[in-house]
C-alpha cells in the first residue's frame, strides 16, 4: 500500500474537504470572491462556496467544498507510542499487590484557578469515563480527591501527608499559558520538598498540554484529551513498577 | 399558547416533597440567622456607599471590616462601631473612615445606650440609601419592561459572553442581543467565586470570564440598556452571585440594575468546597436583597448532572430544585424569581435518552409551574464532533419547546472545543429558531400516555427524590449539626464530602452576639415592598 495519502471525500484521490469560516465584511459579490481567494490560497483548488450567509452587517459566514492538491505521506508521520500495556482494573490491583505490598496512594487535584473538575473527576471518581470506573474503583489504588482551586504549597503538604506515591494535577480551563506556569510551579515545589529520587510520579492532564514536553515541565507523564482511567492506572503502575527496577507486570 | 402537556404525579407525594425539603431547610435557616460572616458585613457597608479601593487594590470594606473585627469584632455588627465611630467625628464619611481605619488611626467600640441608639440609627440611614438604590433600579426595570416590552416569544434566549476584558464583552454583548439573545450573560474569570474581595473597576484582564465589578457591571447595563432601546425589547444581564463574595455581589448587582443572577444553595459548598455556614448565611443575605431587587435567581442543578450520571442522578436534580425553592421563599423570592436549573446531560448512546430527557424535564415543569425553569445545554456529552453536537442541541432545543420552559441557555455545538466562534453562536441560534417555530405548538399534541415511558420514569424520579429528602432529614452526626448539614457532609450529594467545620472560608463566619444590628437585614427581614411581575412564567 502507498504510504501517500489525499482526503477521500467519494472518490478515491479526489482530495475532497470541506471548510467554514468567518470573514469580518458585509456579504456581497466581493465578499464571496474574497472567501474563494482564501479557499485558493489554503490549497482547494478548485474551490466550490456552497453557503455563504450575513451575521450581521460586517460578516459573513462561509461554507466552502474543495479539492486540496496536498499529499500525505504516512512515512513521516511522527507518533508517541505507549511504552506500557493497558491493564485491567483486576491486572492493576494484582501488579499493585505484587510490587508494593501496601496500596498505590494518588493524590490528585486542579491547581491554579482552574475550578473544572470534570478532567480530574473522569479519572479519579469512581464514576469514571467513557465507560471505565476511575481510580477510586481500584481495591489497590487509595485515591486522595482534592477537588479545584488548590494551593500548590496545600498539594504538596497533602501529597506528603498521605505518602503519596503519584500526584495528579489537572488544568482544563487556561489562558496566556497558566496551566504550563502552574505546572512548572507544582513540579519546582516537589522537588524542592523532596529528597532527590524520591519525589512522587508527577502528571498532568488537560486538553491543552503539548505531547512531549514533560522535560520542560518537570514531569513524569502529559496525558490529553479522551484519557481514561485505565490508561492513568496502567502508567502508574508502569512507572511504579521501573521505579522499584523490578520488571513490568 | 397551549399549556404543557400534564404528567399524572400523585399530589400527596409532591405536598410530602415541599414538606419534607421545608424540614431540611428549617434549622440551616435558623443557622444562617445566628451567624453573620464578614461578606454580609461587607455588603452592608457597600449598600451604605461605601466604595473603592486602595493603590493595592485591596477594597474599603475590606478595610473596614477587618479594623472592626480587629478592635472589636463583628459579632455586633459592623455598622454600629461604623457609624459611632462618624458620629464621635473619627471622620465625614465612611471612605475617610476606611483609610484612616487602614492605618490604624481609628479606634472603634461598642457603644452602649443612647450612644449605641444614635449609631444605630445613623446606620440605618446609611444603608438606607443603598436599598432605596436597588428600589429605584427595580422600578427603572419595571419602567423600561413596560415601554419596550418582554421577549415575544417563550423560553427566553439566553447568551454567554466572556472574553476577560470588558470593553470587547461590551460589542459582543450587543451583537448577541441584535442576533436574538435576550438575557446575556457575562461569565466570571475562572477562580473569582474563591476572592474573599470584589475587585474593584473596568477591568480588561481575565481568565476565561471578566470580573464581576461594580463598574463592570454599570458598563454592561448601560451598553444593554442602549440596545434595549434599538431593538424596542428590554435585554437582560446575569451576573453570578456565588462563592466567597456573594452578599456584595447581590448588592452590587441590584444597586446597577442587573436582571438575573446566577444563585445555588448547595454549589458553592459542594463543587467550590466552601463551608456550608459560610455559604448558607451568604446566600440567604443575597436572597434577600435579589427578592428586593425584583432579581430573578439561576439555580445550578446542572452540575450535579455533570459530575454524575444523568440517568442514576436525575432525582438529585429534583431534591436540589425544592431545596432550592425552599430556601428561595425563606429568602422572600417569588415563584417567578426562581430560575430553578435542570440540564439536558443524558448520555445520548442511551437507549431512549430523549424520552428520558423530556420525562425529567417534564417533572421540572410540572412541580415547579409558576417558576421560569432555566434549561441548560449539553456539555458533558459533546465530544469535539461538532456536527453530532450541532443535532444534540437541536434536541435539546426540542425538549425546551415542548416542555414550556423559561429561560433557555443556548447550547454551542463548540462546546468544550474553543470559546464559541461568532459562526457558532449564528448557527445556535438558527436552530433555537428553527425549533421553537418549527415545533413549539407540539405542546398542544403531545400528551404522553398515563403509564406509558415518559409518565412512569417521572413519577419514578419524584419517588426517588422523596426518598433521598427522607434520609436526607433523617441524617445525623456526632457533633449534632442539622440534618441537611449532616447529609451535606457524609456525601449525600455526589461523591464529595464537606463537613460543616470545613471548607474555605469558614474563617469569615462569626457567631452573632445578642445585641446584633444589621439594619440592611432588618429592612429585609421586613420584607420587599410590592413587588411586580416581570418574569416569563411556564405553563400560561
Amino acid at each position: 500500500m502507498s504510504a501517500v495519502i489525499r482526503p477521500y471525500g467519494d472518490t478515491t484521490g479526489d482530495g475532497m474537504v470541506q471548510l467554514s469560516f468567518t470573514l469580518p465584511v458585509t456579504h456581497d459579490k466581493r465578499a464571496e470572491g474574497a472567501a474563494l481567494q482564501l479557499a485558493k490560497k489554503m490549497g482547494l483548488d478548485p474551490a466550490l462556496l456552497v453557503h455563504a450567509k450575513p451575521m450581521g452587517s460586517d460578516f459573513t459566514f462561509f461554507v466552502v467544498y474543495g479539492s486540496v492538491h496536498h499529499l500525505v505521506n504516512l512515512d513521516e508521520v511522527v507518533v508517541v507510542e505507549r511504552e506500557y500495556p493497558i491493564l485491567s482494573a483486576k491486572e492493576a490491583n494484582a501488579a499493585i499487590r505484587k510490587h508494593l505490598h501496601r496500596r498505590l496512594v494518588v493524590v490528585g487535584a486542579c491547581i491554579g484557578t482552574d475550578a473544572h473538575t470534570v478532567g480530574i473527576d473522569a479519572i479519579l471518581n469512581i464514576k469514571g469515563f467513557a465507560g471505565e470506573k476511575g481510580l477510586e474503583y481500584y481495591s489497590e489504588i487509595k485515591v486522595v480527591n482534592l477537588g479545584a482551586q488548590v494551593l500548590v504549597p496545600d498539594l504538596v503538604a497533602q501529597a506528603r501527608a498521605e505518602k503519596a506515591d503519584a500526584v495528579l494535577i489537572s488544568q482544563v480551563v487556561t489562558q496566556k499559558d497558566a496551566h504550563i506556569h502552574n505546572t512548572m510551579q507544582m513540579s519546582a515545589a516537589f522537588r524542592e520538598a523532596y529528597p532527590a529520587g524520591q519525589v512522587p510520579i508527577l502528571v498532568a492532564g488537560g486538553p491543552r498540554f503539548e505531547e512531549g514536553s514533560e522535560a520542560k515541565l518537570g514531569i513524569d507523564r502529559i496525558f490529553g484529551r479522551g484519557t481514561t482511567p485505565s490508561e492513568v492506572a496502567s502508567y502508574l503502575v508502569h512507572e511504579m513498577s521501573v521505579r522499584k527496577g523490578k520488571k513490568q507486570p | 399558547m397551549t399549556s404543557p402537556a400534564r404528567l399524572d404525579l400523585d399530589p400527596e407525594l409532591v405536598r410530602t416533597a415541599r414538606r419534607l425539603a421545608r424540614h431540611a431547610a428549617a434549622p440551616v435557616v435558623s443557622i444562617a440567622r445566628r451567624h453573620t460572616t464578614v461578606s454580609v458585613e461587607r455588603a452592608t457597608l457597600r449598600l451604605a456607599g461605601l466604595s473603592g479601593a486602595d493603590h493595592e487594590r485591596v477594597p474599603w470594606v475590606n478595610h473596614l471590616v477587618t479594623a472592626v473585627r480587629d478592635q472589636v469584632g463583628l459579632e455586633h455588627g459592623v455598622t454600629t462601631p461604623v457609624y459611632d465611630a462618624l458620629l464621635r467625628g473619627d471622620a465625614d464619611d465612611l471612605t475617610t473612615l476606611a483609610q484612616k481605619a487602614s492605618s490604624g488611626n481609628v479606634s472603634f467600640r461598642l457603644p452602649t445606650g443612647r450612644e449605641e441608639q444614635a449609631a444605630r440609627r445613623a446606620a440605618a440611614r446609611g444603608v438606607g440609601v443603598g436599598l432605596k438604590r436597588i428600589d429605584s433600579a427595580r422600578r427603572t426595570r419595571e419602567r423600561l419592561v413596560s415601554r419596550l416590552g418582554d421577549p415575544r416569544q417563550k423560553p427566553w434566549i439566553y447568551l454567554i459572553v466572556a472574553t476577560g476584558d470588558i470593553y470587547e464583552d461590551i460589542p459582543q454583548a450587543q451583537a448577541a442581543a441584535r442576533e436574538g439573545a435576550d438575557v446575556i450573560a457575562v461569565i466570571r474569570s475562572t477562580g473569582q467565586s474563591l476572592l474573599d474581595y470584589v475587585p474593584e473597576g473596568a477591568t480588561r484582564e481575565g481568565f476565561a470570564g471578566t470580573y464581576a465589578t461594580q463598574e463592570n457591571f454599570r458598563l454592561m447595563r448601560a451598553a444593554l440598556d442602549e440596545v434595549s432601546k434599538e431593538l424596542g425589547r428590554y435585554v437582560r444581564l446575569t451576573n453570578y452571585a456565588s462563592g466567597l463574595c456573594m452578599p456584595e455581589i447581590a448588592a452590587l448587582a441590584g444597586m446597577e440594575r442587573l436582571d438575573m443572577m446566577l444563585n445555588d444553595s448547595m454549589y458553592g459548598i459542594l463543587f467550590r468546597d466552601i463551608n456550608p455556614i459560610r455559604t448558607f448565611v451568604d446566600q440567604r443575605f443575597s436572597r434577600q436583597i435579589h427578592a428586593r431587587a425584583g432579581i430573578i435567581i439561576n439555580t445550578g442543578e446542572d452540575n450535579y448532572l455533570t459530575t454524575a450520571d444523568a440517568v442514576e442522578a436525575a432525582h438529585t436534580v429534583t431534591v436540589s430544585q425544592l431545596l432550592n425553592e425552599r430556601f428561595a421563599k425563606e429568602a422572600g423570592l417569588e415563584d417567578w424569581q426562581l430560575g430553578l436549573g435542570h440540564a439536558f446531560e443524558i448520555n445520548p448512546d442511551l437507549p431512549d435518552s430523549f424520552r428520558l430527557e423530556l420525562a425529567h424535564a417534564m417533572l421540572a415543569r410540572q412541580l415547579f409551574p409558576e417558576a421560569p425553569l432555566k434549561w441548560m445545554p449539553p456539555t458533558k456529552h459533546m465530544t469535539g464532533d461538532v456536527f453530532r453536537g450541532y443535532l444534540l442541541d437541536g434536541f435539546f432545543n426540542l425538549v425546551g419547546a415542548m416542555t414550556g420552559q423559561g429561560i433557555l441557555l443556548v447550547g454551542m455545538m463548540t462546546e468544550a472545543v474553543v470559546t464559541p466562534f461568532l459562526s457558532d453562536r449564528d448557527l445556535a441560534l438558527q436552530n433555537v429558531r428553527y425549533v421553537m417555530n418549527a415545533a413549539s405548538g407540539l405542546t398542544e399534541d403531545f400528551h404522553p400516555p398515563r403509564d406509558g415511558f415518559i409518565q412512569t420514569r417521572a413519577r419514578q424520579v419524584l419517588g426517588e427524590a422523596v426518598e433521598l429528602l427522607e434520609r436526607i432529614v433523617h441524617d445525623s452526626d456526632p457533633s449534632g449539626d442539622p440534618p441537611l448539614l449532616a447529609a451535606i457532609a457524609d456525601g449525600t450529594f455526589g461523591l464529595m464530602k464537606r463537613p460543616a467545620d470545613a471548607g474555605k472560608g469558614l474563617e469569615g463566619v462569626v457567631k452573632r452576639a445578642p445585641g446584633y444590628d444589621n439594619p440592611a437585614i432588618t429592612a429585609l427581614d421586613a420584607g420587599v415592598p410590592a413587588p411586580k411581575v416581570t418574569a416569563p412564567k411556564g405553563g400560561k
